[in-house]
Formats: C-alpha cells, sequence, structure tokens
C-alpha cells in the first residue's frame, strides 16, 4: 500500500516537478504540499494523468494556524475510482492572498469553496458565485478561524412586542468555561501559581 | 431576468413574440421550503421557473448548521463523539463508525475481533434504517401514503434493536474508539436474527407496493438521469454513482473493519434514472440483511468471543478492575476528564454510510482535542448538483429529485 504511494509520489514529483514542494506518506495517505499559484494546473494534471487518474474531488477545506506567515492550508482530498486511491493537496495561503479556483476542472469545488471562504474568508479568485453559505444571511466575521470566539458574536431571539426576530449581542449568564483537563505535569502550556521559580 | 419582466422570445427566423401590450409572461421564482414536507428538512431552494419547467435552482443550505466543526475544536475526541450522531441522524452509527476509524488510524490501536463484527452488524442495521425511510418517503414525495407506514413499522424494531444495544433509540454514542461500549447480550442476537428471517417478506411487500405501481414508475423513470461522467464531474458517491452503472463501493474497494469476509453482491443500475436508484436502495436492504445473518453467525462461533473494547489508553478500564485497582481508577478518572491525546498528523477516514461516501478529516495537534475536524458529508455533494439536475425539469420532479438525492439537513448543514 505505502509503496504504492511511494512510487505514486516520486511520479508526480518528476512530472511537475515545479508545482510540488513536498510529498509525505504518512498513516497509508499520500501528502502532496504544492504552490497556491499553480494549484489550477496541478488538479487538472492529477485528473488526466493515466497514472493519477484523480476523476472525482472529494473534499476541500481549511486548516487556520494563525502563528504562521502562510496562515491557512487549504487542503484537497481526491479520490481515483479508476485506480483505487487517494491523494492529499495542501496549499498554504497567506491571509491577505487569494488562491485561483478549481471549478474548472471539478465543477463540484463549487460549495467547497464557498464553504471554505464563508468559514475562513479564503478568496477564490475565478469562483463564479462566492457566496457565503452556512452562515445566516447577514453574518459578519469567518467563524472557523482560530481567534473567531466558540459562542460568537450575536444571538437571535423572537422578539414579542417588534413581532420578528431581532439580533442582539451574545450575553451570557455565565462566562464561558473551557477546561482543557491537561496535566499540569505534561503539555499543559500554563505556569501554576508558585511553580514561577522552577520553571 | 426579473419577476415582472416581460418575456420577450426570438425565434431562429428571427422573428418575435407579438405582444399586445397585455401580456404578461415572465419567469416566476418560487421559494421552495424552508417548510416544504418534502424539502426533508430546512432547505430553502430558490426556483427559477419558467411555466412549469425549472430553469434555475439555487438552494439556501445552512438553517440548520449548528457549528460543529467549532465546536469539535474545543471538545475532546470523546466528547465529541456523539456530535456524529447528530450528523446523519437516519443511520447514526454510520458516522460514529468514521470518526473512530479516524482515531484508531492516528493512534493504532487494532479493534478486538468481537467489537469489529459489532460494528458491521450496526453499520449494516444503520443502512437498512435510512434505506427504508428514504425508500418509503420517497414514494410519499411522489404520492403515495402507506409506505412510510409500512416502513416506519420495521424502523421502530430496529431502533428498539439500537435501544438494547446501547440504551438510546437515536444518538447512540454506541462506536467507541477502540471498540464498542457494551457487547450484545445474546437474546439480542436472537432476535436480530429472528428480524432477519422476516424482513424479506417486508421488503417483498414493500415491491409490491411501489415498484410496479404505474404512477411511481411515471414519477421516477427518467427523471434526474445521471450518466457516469457526470457523477464523477459532481463529486457523487454511494446509491447515486451505482445508480448510473459504475459498481463503486467502498466496502468492497477499500475495504475497513472485516467487511472482506462478507460475501455480498454490489448493486448497480443501468440507467441512472430516479428509478434505478430506488431498485439500487432496494437490493441494498436485501444485501444488508445477508451481512446481518452473516454477522450473526460470526458473533455466536466460540472463536469470537472475547472483550469489545481494545483496552488500553483509548478506552476505559473494566469496572470490576476499576472497583479494585487504584491505577485503573486513576486512568478511568483521567480518560473522562483529560481524554487521550492523539499524535501529532492528519487523517482522512472514510466509510461507505447508507448515503454514500462520509469522510472524516482528522488534523492533530498532539493533544487531547482534534486541531481540526472536517466532516465531508455525502449529501452536501448531492445537494449541490441540484441546479445542475432540476434543469429542464417539471416543477413537481424537484421534490422526486430531492427524495432520490437522499438529503438530510444534519449532515449537509454540520
Amino acid at each position: 500500500m505505502s509503496e504504492a504511494l511511494q512510487e505514486l509520489a516520486a511520479h508526480i514529483e518528476i512530472k511537475r516537478p515545479n508545482d510540488v514542494l513536498k510529498t509525505e506518506v504518512a498513516y497509508g495517505e499520500l501528502t502532496v504540499t504544492v504552490t497556491s499559484a499553480g494549484i489550477v494546473d496541478f488538479v487538472e494534471f492529477l485528473k488526466t494523468d493515466s497514472t493519477c487518474k484523480f476523476s472525482s474531488l472529494v473534499d476541500i477545506t481549511a486548516v487556520d494556524h494563525p502563528s504562521r506567515d502562510q496562515r491557512f492550508d487549504v487542503v484537497y482530498h481526491f479520490l481515483s475510482m479508476y485506480q483505487n486511491q487517494r491523494i492529499r493537496v495542501i496549499a498554504s495561503v497567506r491571509e491577505e492572498e487569494t488562491i485561483p479556483s478549481i471549478i474548472a476542472v471539478h465543477p463540484s469545488a463549487g460549495w467547497f469553496e464557498r464553504e471554505t471562504f464563508d468559514m475562513f474568508g479564503i478568496i477564490f479568485s475565478g469562483h463564479p458565485d462566492l457566496r457565503r453559505l452556512l452562515t445566516d444571511y447577514g453574518f459578519r466575521g469567518y467563524p472557523l478561524r482560530k481567534d473567531f470566539p466558540a459562542t460568537g458574536y450575536t444571538e437571535v431571539r423572537y422578539d414579542e412586542e417588534l413581532k420578528r426576530v431581532v439580533y442582539e449581542p451574545v450575553s451570557l449568564v455565565q462566562e464561558y468555561r473551557q477546561f482543557d483537563n491537561l496535566s499540569p505535569w505534561e503539555g499543559a502550556k500554563y505556569i501554576l501559581p508558585g511553580d514561577e521559580k522552577g520553571a | 431576468m426579473m419577476d415582472g419582466d416581460i418575456r420577450q422570445n426570438t425565434y431562429d427566423d428571427g422573428s418575435h413574440d407579438a405582444t399586445d401590450g397585455e401580456q404578461k409572461i415572465r419567469n416566476f421564482n418560487i421559494n421552495f421550503g424552508p417548510q416544504h414536507p418534502a424539502a426533508h428538512g430546512v432547505l430553502r431552494m430558490v426556483l427559477e421557473l419558467d411555466g412549469e419547467i425549472v430553469e434555475r435552482a439555487d438552494p439556501h443550505i445552512g438553517l440548520l448548521h449548528r457549528g460543529t466543526e467549532k465546536l469539535m475544536e474545543n471538545r475532546t475526541y470523546l466528547q465529541n463523539l456523539p456530535y456524529l450522531d447528530r450528523l446523519d441522524y437516519v443511520a447514526p452509527m454510520n458516522q460514529e463508525h468514521a470518526w473512530c476509524l479516524a482515531i484508531e488510524r492516528l493512534a493504532g490501536v487494532e479493534v478486538p475481533r468481537r467489537a469489529s463484527l459489532i460494528r458491521v452488524l450496526y453499520s449494516e442495521i444503520g443502512r437498512v434504517l435510512n434505506h427504508l425511510l428514504n425508500v418509503t418517503t420517497g414514494a410519499m414525495d411522489v404520492g403515495a401514503l402507506t409506505p412510510p407506514l409500512w416502513g416506519f413499522e420495521e424502523r421502530e424494531k430496529l431502533m428498539i434493536f439500537y435501544e438494547r444495544a446501547c440504551g438510546a433509540r437515536l444518538h447512540s454514542a454506541y462506536f467507541r474508539p477502540g471498540g464498542v461500549h457494551q457487547d450484545l447480550p445474546p437474546e439480542l442476537i436472537d432476535d436480530i436474527e429472528a428480524w432477519a428471517d422476516a424482513f424479506p417478506k417486508v421488503l417483498d411487500d414493500i415491491h409490491y407496493l411501489i415498484s410496479d405501481n404505474r404512477i411511481f414508475k411515471q414519477r421516477t423513470v427518467d427523471i434526474g438521469l445521471i450518466t457516469e461522467q457526470e457523477a464523477l464531474d459532481w463529486g457523487f458517491s454511494g446509491v447515486m454513482v451505482r445508480g448510473s452503472g459504475m459498481a463503486w463501493d467502498l466496502r468492497r474497494s477499500q475495504p475497513y473493519e472485516c467487511y472482506d469476509e462478507f460475501d455480498f453482491q454490489i448493486p448497480v443500475g443501468t440507467n441512472g434514472d430516479c428509478y434505478d436508484r430506488y431498485m439500487v436502495r432496494m437490493q441494498e436492504m436485501t444485501e444488508a440483511t445477508k451481512i446481518i445473518k452473516q454477522c450473526v453467525a460470526k458473533l455466536r462461533e466460540p472463536e469470537n468471543q472475547g472483550d469489545v473494547l481494545a483496552r488500553g489508553k483509548l478506552t476505559p478500564p473494566k469496572r470490576k478492575d476499576m472497583k479494585t485497582s487504584m491505577e485503573a481508577l486513576i486512568h478511568h478518572f483521567k480518560l473522562y476528564t483529560e481524554g487521550f491525546k492523539l499524535p501529532e498528523g492528519e487523517v482522512y477516514a472514510a466509510v461507505e454510510a447508507p448515503k454514500g461516501e462520509f469522510g472524516v478529516y482528522l488534523n492533530s495537534d498532539g493533544s487531547n482535542k482534534p486541531y481540526r475536524a472536517k466532516l465531508r458529508a455525502p449529501g452536501y455533494l448531492h445537494l449541490q448538483a441540484m441546479d445542475h439536475m432540476a434543469k429542464g425539469h417539471q416543477l413537481a420532479d424537484v421534490s422526486a429529485l430531492i427524495a432520490t438525492m437522499d438529503i438530510v439537513f444534519g449532515e449537509v448543514d454540520r
């Protein structure tokens, strides 16, 4: 299984040396890191090349790493029903950067890119209909970014006097409690009171 | 073209529709849903109609969006498990399965043999649950009222099997990383076998009700045709590709759990229309019943007895150990407060859920919570192709299309 993936990785690297930055086989899966500018050509290659034949798009999503220079990893998953193999393609983008849309190669990218835009604020250039998808009409902010609070900023309720739904800032009756429960002896990022000298 | 515009057609010879200033012919925009019985939940779809022909369909989804993925980033792996039940609430255990597989692959944990069999058994029960609902309510969407009443009766029996295994009829939280929560009592296995013996008769009854029904055929044959290329372009999976003649099933092509040792067929359609997909679903229920029977037989074999959880970091200790051993008690406490940690890395685990390929993309940073979890629902891609499929169909066919795509908003909106 992983040998076949190694071979596939080598094949992709030889054929597309300018696009591929890194290939890795881990947990029985092949991950290819590519440049964001060449993503459309690369996906087209994956679809048409006879050894790859990644005929269907499985998923597009993103991962937010706020501390990184290139903040977002846009993650694509492809499946080949002909060769029975899967691949993961990662392209990193900066916060202010756009990434080309692959909708011309895979029409099914449409909603995935809309969702990724909705959730992370990544703009896919060339997408014909980049509206918000899952969030409310008129929603502001990008909920899956790490700096967006899990409680959100607004809440809605039905107002009996106005006879309509009203939007209000979130008011929490009790502070939002988030326990990490990590053992203070391993993995915890904070220093317990009194332990400052030892640290 | 907007509502209220007068529509003036131009023909090949250059002539126009004659207008005398009194005609008002225009395309009509209607809202299909959010409260429509055939919308299978909360789907708002803006349809542009030319007479009764759909010109454009724009599904507005997200009315059931609960931010599951954001919530998951703030919970431990074990606390996240019940969220998976709430995605496709028609066949909950199949979703849990994908989550458990992702965690097990990252942690490198092998599931005990008996747990693996129980998972297959309940995944197939989930498949029957889902197809029973889809087939019979699909018939209701095109005008039949009796099938859902008959189908729900069988579903009720299966729900009771869910309840007897885990205590809940819907939100089971039964599959756990490293196995299943509890072993099945022998009486339950006997009852499941008795049900599986009787079920083909019920399927025959449903066939008798629907399959040759003239109205049902008029409403589904040659409606929603999908070719092989279209299925690939739009990323379809499950019955939506099998109805178009591709024998693609993850249980066979990329076997997970112990599916490779079961004897079952993969039904495929020939035309790729709604009727074929209905037939594929009916046939899949027969095949699922076969797998259930094989599972029951295997669960009784002496070599398949034993523990149902891979005891270790991912799973709680046995009750008896917890009452006698301090170490086990500490482990139990730590597991249910801190949870377990997974090594850094990313995996994509997919299962053949009843609706198609359900996948979990898990990105771990080595802590006790997922850094990012993406749930890939099959219905999401199917609904996306609505505009493509509905174009040129009659308004009345839209409900047949929604039914054949097998949309459940729990998983589409997440």
